[in-house]
């Protein structure tokens, strides 16, 4: 299992406990955080950490909702937009292989859910 | 009744404030870093062993080696005579800014013109960590494959120059080094590329050429990019 999750699910932790008490909240119910494909690898063991270091804080038991962008390209040649697809980069409406990242460097908390 | 809070905040936002306060260190004393990443047996060691002998007559060098757990490389680097430290992760897959900010004081950083870092062997962990250097480097090598920048794109994104190691070795692999530069091209437009052989030493002294010119033409304090 790759470790640098448990780093990101700490920091995830403190940042939403942070929000939390600055809303005076009693407890958090769903983190809404949103992960694009160009930026980091995050696979389900967050919520596996989450549950283990989320323990007798108000995030317990919380939530975690990933809104997964994916990588989007932009063809140099014709403009048209078109999502990642591991293989080739090549623009699949004209063939241009001129083409560029245009989506999916998002890595933030969007927002928490609080009672 | 549950209420919406919003938050937009970074994930990495505590990491990326301690980066800043390190790049801050480094430009304080005037010493420029640069960060190595790649996966195992790319070629890290190597190419700083490769860097440090042509370039330790011109600038005075240090080195800090992340690794899981053993020595190996920084008793390897520590040989050549240069200050070394090491730091063991404790098992983490990535380099990140606390880790550097508590191995720089171990440094004579008053003495050193370049520290190159040798993050921890790994294709998907340490792209999202920023430790506070002035460069990124990534090393690739022919025998990983040419599809690696396809199948690992965010490693491509946030880096300043590229090393594809082994080139010796190139005539035995399918490797193409056009589709492979095509996928680099499309992640990090105009990325500087370096294909040599840490064996042969062939396409070295373009690489040497280019870390010099950062090292020699970089501003303290021109903040550009925090890696």
């Amino acid at each position: 299992m790759p470790m640098h999750e448990l780093s990101i699910t700490q920091s995830l932790l403190e940042i939403a406990l942070r929000h939390a008490e600055r809303a005076g909240a009693r407890r958090i119910a769903r983190l809404n955080l949103v992960i694009g494909e160009l930026t980091s690898i995050v696979d389900d063991s967050v919520q596996f950490y989450w549950d283990i270091i989320s323990q007798g804080t108000i995030a317990e038991e919380a939530e975690l909702h990933f809104e997964r962008v994916p990588g989007i390209l932009r063809c140099l040649g014709c403009g048209h937009t078109f999502p990642l697809n591991g293989r080739d980069y090549a623009c699949p409406a004209c063939g241009e292989k001129r083409v560029v990242a245009a989506g999916g460097d998002d890595f933030r908390l969007e927002s928490i859910e609080v009672e | 009744m549950t209420v919406r809070v919003p938050v937009v905040e970074q994930i990495l936002s505590a990491n990326d404030q301690l980066a800043a306060a390190n790049r801050a260190r480094l430009d304080a004393v005037r010493v420029f870093a640069i960060n190595l990443m790649a996966s195992p047996g790319a070629g890290k060691t190597s190419l700083i062993t490769r860097t440090v002998e042509p370039l330790r007559e011109e600038f005075r060098i240090g080195a800090v080696d992340g690794d899981i757990a053993t020595t190996l490389d920084a008793d390897q680097i520590a040989a050549m005579g240069i200050p070394a430290v090491q730091i063991n992760t404790g098992g983490a897959c990535h380099l990140d800014a606390a880790m550097l900010q508590r191995a720089l004081p171990q440094l004579p950083l008053e003495e050193l013109d370049l520290i190159i870092v040798e993050n921890v062997g790994n294709l998907i962990c340490p792209a999202s960590f920023k430790l506070g250097v002035h460069r990124s480097v990534l090393i690739a090598s022919v025998p990983e494959g040419d599809d690696k920048p396809y199948k690992y794109p965010p490693m491509y994104r946030g880096v300043d120059g590229l090393v594809l190691n082994k080139m010796d070795v190139l005539a035995a692999f399918e490797f193409d080094v056009g589709y492979f530069r095509r996928g680099v091209e499309v992640l990090n437009p105009g990325l500087a590329f370096f294909p040599l052989s840490c064996k042969t030493g062939e396409g070295l002294d373009a690489w040497l050429a280019w870390l010099r010119k950062e090292v020699r033409e970089h501003v303290p304090g021109d903040t550009g990019a925090n890696r």
